[in-house]
C-alpha cells in the first residue's frame, strides 16, 4: 500500500554542504582528529619514498661500474685445434651492437721475466704476468694514465714493441719518466714503455702486469696457449648490459655461438628490487600501523562527537531527517577529515623525502603509485573509522536525543 | 474539517523492568486553529504526551491520527517525513546550532524537505522578518539574547508552514518581559489560524489558551 507521506529528501549537495560545515565549524577539533591520518599517511609516503630513493641510490652505484661490463670467454678445450675464438674484426662486430661503448680482446700471455736492463743472465730476475690486449680492451678496462699514453690501433696493427706498466711495477723497475723512451726487457725482448697506469677501475690486476698489444704478443710468443683462453671485455651503456649480453655471442660467432661463454652482471634492477622488497615489507607494516593508530584516533574522536552532538541529531530528526541521513552526514564528515589528513600527510611525506634526499645528496625518488593513492588511503581510513560512530548516530532515537 | 490531532485510547507504557504506564489510554481531538495548553506537575507524563503528539515516540496502544493520517500505519522513515512537514517544534532550550547564524539555523528546518537552497534562504528570511529578527540574520546564537534565540527557534518551527506548532515550555528559560514578547508572538500566530499545543508549568501562560488539558499521574483530563 502506498504511504500517504512522501519520504524526506536530502540532496547530495546539501549532504556535502552539511558535512563540510560540520568539519569546518570546529577547526581545532578537525585538525586534531585529522592529525592521526596525517601522521599515518605521511609515514606511508616517507617510508615508500625513502625505500625507492635508497633503492635508486643502490642501483646507481652498481650501475656505474659493474652493471656496464660484459665478459666473453672462449670455452674451447683446445684453441689451437679449433682455431681462434674471436674473429679478426671481433671488436667491430661487437661495437655494432646497440648499447656497446667499447670492446676488445685480451688474454694472459703467462708470466715472463721483466727487467729494465738487457741482462744476458735472467737468473734471480722477477717474473711478472704479461697481458695481451687490444686497444679496445685496454680502454674498456678504464685505466687512468699516470704518465704517457695508451697504445692504439696503429701500435696493434703494426705489432709495435710497446708496453704499458702499472705505476708500482714501473717504480720497482726504476722507471719514473717516459721522456727518454725507456724500455723493459720481457723474456729478453725489448719493449718501449709508452704509458704508466695509475689506476685500473675494472681490472686492478693490470697494475701488476705488463700490458702489450695483442698482435705484438702473437708475433713474439704466438696465440693464446692452452689453458689461457682469450677473452673479450665489452663496456655497455647504462642499462644495456643484459641486452648486449644476449646478442654478443651470435654477433661474434654466428657459426658457433655456444663456444663463447657470456657473463652479464646481475641485473641492477633485480638487485634493487630485492633490497626494496625487503625494506618495503618491513616499513609498509610500520606505515600501516601508523595508519591504524590514525584510524583509531578518528574513530574515537568521531564517536565522542556523536555523543556530544546528540542534541543536534535529535533536532535534525525532529526536522524529518532519517537515520540514514544522520549516518551519511557523520560518515562523510569522517571521510572529509580522512581525505584532508591524507592530502596533508601526502604533502608532508613527499616534502620530507625530498628534504632527506637533498641533505644526503641523493636523487629523491617518489613513485606515483605511492603518492597518487595516498590521499585516497586517508579517505578510506576516515570512512572505516567513521562507520561505527555513524551507525551509532543513526540509531539514536529523537526522543532520547532531545531529552539531553 | 479534518482534526489536526485525533487521539483514540492512546497510551504509552515503558517496558522497564518494571513496566511504567507513563500515559493511560487517552482521547483528545484538537481542531485546526485551536490553542491548547497542557499542564501538570513534573513527572506527570507531559513529556511522554508531547513526544507522542510530536511523533518522536510511538504509542503502546490506541490510534493517533495527525491531519487524518493514522501514524500507526507509518514506517519510521515516513513518520520522520510527516514530523518534518506537519509539526513545528519549539523547545525550552531553543536547540539552535551554535556555529550557525540565525538565518542558517532557520534554513536548517527545511533541509530534509527537498526545498531548493535559494527558496530555503528566502523563506527563512521571511520567517525571521515575521518574528522581527530581520536585522539579526547573521548573528550567532552566542551573540543573541534568550528572547532572540527563542524567536529564531519559532521562526525555524514556522518555516515549513506546519499544521501544528508544538511548544515545550517555550518561556521556561526567559525573563518575564521577554516571555511576554514571545507569548504575544504565539498569540499573533493563533490569531492567524495556527494550531498550537503548548506544554507549560505556568498558569498564566496556560490561561491564554482556548483549552487547557491536565495530565496527572498519566491521566489526561480536559479542564476547560
Amino acid at each position: 500500500m502506498k504511504s500517504p507521506v512522501a519520504p524526506s529528501k536530502l540532496t547530495l549537495r546539501d549532504l556535502a554542504s552539511e558535512a563540510l560545515a560540520g568539519v569546518l565549524q570546529r577547526p581545532g577539533r578537525a585538525a586534531l582528529t585529522a592529525l592521526g591520518t596525517v601522521v599515518g599517511v605521511a609515514t606511508f609516503v616517507i617510508v615508500l619514498g625513502l625505500t625507492a630513493t635508497v633503492g635508486g641510490q643502490i642501483s646507481s652505484r652498481f650501475t656505474v661500474l659493474g652493471a656496464t661490463e660484459v665478459q666473453v670467454e672462449d670455452t674451447s678445450a683446445d684453441p689451437g685445434l679449433d682455431g681462434p675464438a674471436f674473429p679478426e674484426d671481433a671488436a667491430g662486430r661487437v661495437r655494432a651492437i646497440h648499447g656497446v661503448v667499447q670492446a676488445g680482446v685480451y688474454w694472459s700471455a703467462g708470466e715472463r721475466t721483466v727487467n729494465s736492463r738487457p741482462l744476458a743472465d735472467t737468473a734471480g730476475t722477477d717474473a711478472y704476468p704479461v697481458v695481451a690486449a687490444s686497444p679496445g680492451a685496454v680502454t674498456a678496462m678504464h685505466p687512468a694514465v699516470a704518465t704517457g699514453r695508451l697504445f692504439d690501433d696503429f701500435h696493434n696493427r703494426s705489432a709495435e714493441p710497446v708496453a704499458l706498466l702499472g705505476e708500482a711495477m714501473a717504480k720497482r723497475l726504476g722507471i719514473t719518466r717516459l721522456d727518454s723512451h725507456p724500455a723493459v726487457f720481457v723474456a729478453g725482448v725489448p719493449l718501449t714503455v709508452i704509458g704508466i697506469l695509475g689506476d685500473a677501475q675494472r681490472h686492478g690486476d693490470l697494475l701488476l702486469s705488463v700490458v702489450v698489444p695483442e698482435r705484438t704478443v702473437e708475433r713474439l710468443w704466438g696465440p693464446p696457449a692452452q689453458g689461457e683462453p682469450s677473452k673479450m671485455i665489452v663496456e655497455t651503456q647504462i642499462g644495456a648490459a643484459q641486452v648486449v649480453a644476449s646478442q654478443v655471442a651470435v654477433a661474434l660467432r654466428p657459426d658457433a655461438p655456444d663456444r663463447l661463454k657470456v657473463t652479464a652482471p646481475p641485473d641492477p634492477r633485480s638487485l634493487r628490487d630485492s633490497v626494496a622488497t625487503d625494506l618495503n615489507s618491513l616499513f609498509l607494516a610500520l606505515a600501516l600501523t601508523c595508519l591504524g593508530v590514525g584510524m583509531v584516533g578518528i574513530a574515537n574522536t568521531t564517536f565522542v562527537a556523536v555523543l556530544e552532538r546528540t542534541g543536534e541529531i535529535g533536532l535534525r530528526r525532529s526536522f524529518g531527517a532519517r537515520g540514514s541521513h544522520i549516518a551519511a552526514q557523520f560518515l562523510l564528515e569522517s571521510a572529509i577529515l580522512g581525505t584532508m589528513g591524507g592530502l596533508i600527510g601526502t604533502c608532508v611525506g613527499t616534502l620530507s623525502v625530498v628534504a632527506i634526499a637533498a641533505t644526503r645528496h641523493w636523487t629523491a625518488v617518489v613513485e606515483p603509485w605511492t603518492v597518487l593513492p595516498a590521499p585516497l588511503l586517508g579517505t578510506v581510513t576516515g570512512i572505516l573509522a567513521g562507520l561505527y560512530p555513524a551507525m551509532r548516530a543513526a540509531r539514536i532515537q529523537p526522543v532520547q536525543a532531545l531529552q539531553r | 474539517m479534518t482534526a489536526v490531532i485525533e487521539l483514540d485510547a492512546v497510551s504509552r507504557v515503558y517496558p522497564g523492568p518494571p513496566p511504567v504506564a507513563a500515559l493511560h489510554p487517552a482521547d483528545l481531538t484538537v481542531e485546526p486553529g485551536q490553542y491548547v495548553a497542557v499542564v501538570g506537575p513534573s513527572g506527570s507524563g507531559k513529556s511522554t504526551f508531547l513526544n507522542l503528539i510530536g511523533l518522536l515516540d510511538v504509542p503502546s496502544t490506541g490510534h493517533y491520527r495527525l491531519d487524518g493520517i493514522d501514524v500507526g500505519d507509518l514506517t519510521e522513515n515516513h513518520r520522520a517525513a510527516l514530523r518534518g512537514r506537519r509539526i513545528g517544534f519549539v523547545f525550552q532550550a531553543f536547540h539552535l546550532l551554535p556555529h550557525r547564524t540565525a538565518l542558517e539555523n532557520v534554513m536548517l528546518g527545511m533541509l530534509y524537505q527537498g526545498v531548493p537552497r535559494p527558496e530555503r534562504q528566502q523563506r527563512a528570511l521571511n520567517a525571521l522578518t515575521e518574528v522581527r529578527l530581520d536585522h539579526r540574520l547573521q548573528a550567532l546564537p552566542s551573540q543573541m539574547s534568550g528572547g532572540e534565540r527563542q524567536r529564531v527557534a519559532i521562526a525555524r518551527a514556522l518555516v515549513n508552514e506546519p499544521s501544528l506548532l508544538l511548544c515545550d515550555e517555550p518561556t521556561g528559560n526567559l525573563d518575564t518581559a521577554t516571555a511576554e514578547t514571545v507569548l504575544e508572538l504565539f498569540h499573533g500566530l493563533h490569531a492567524r489560524g495556527m494550531t498550537l499545543l503548548m506544554v507549560t508549568h505556568n498558569d498564566d501562560v496556560a490561561g491564554r489558551a482556548d483549552r487547557v488539558v491536565t495530565i496527572r499521574d498519566g491521566l489526561l483530563e480536559e479542564q476547560r
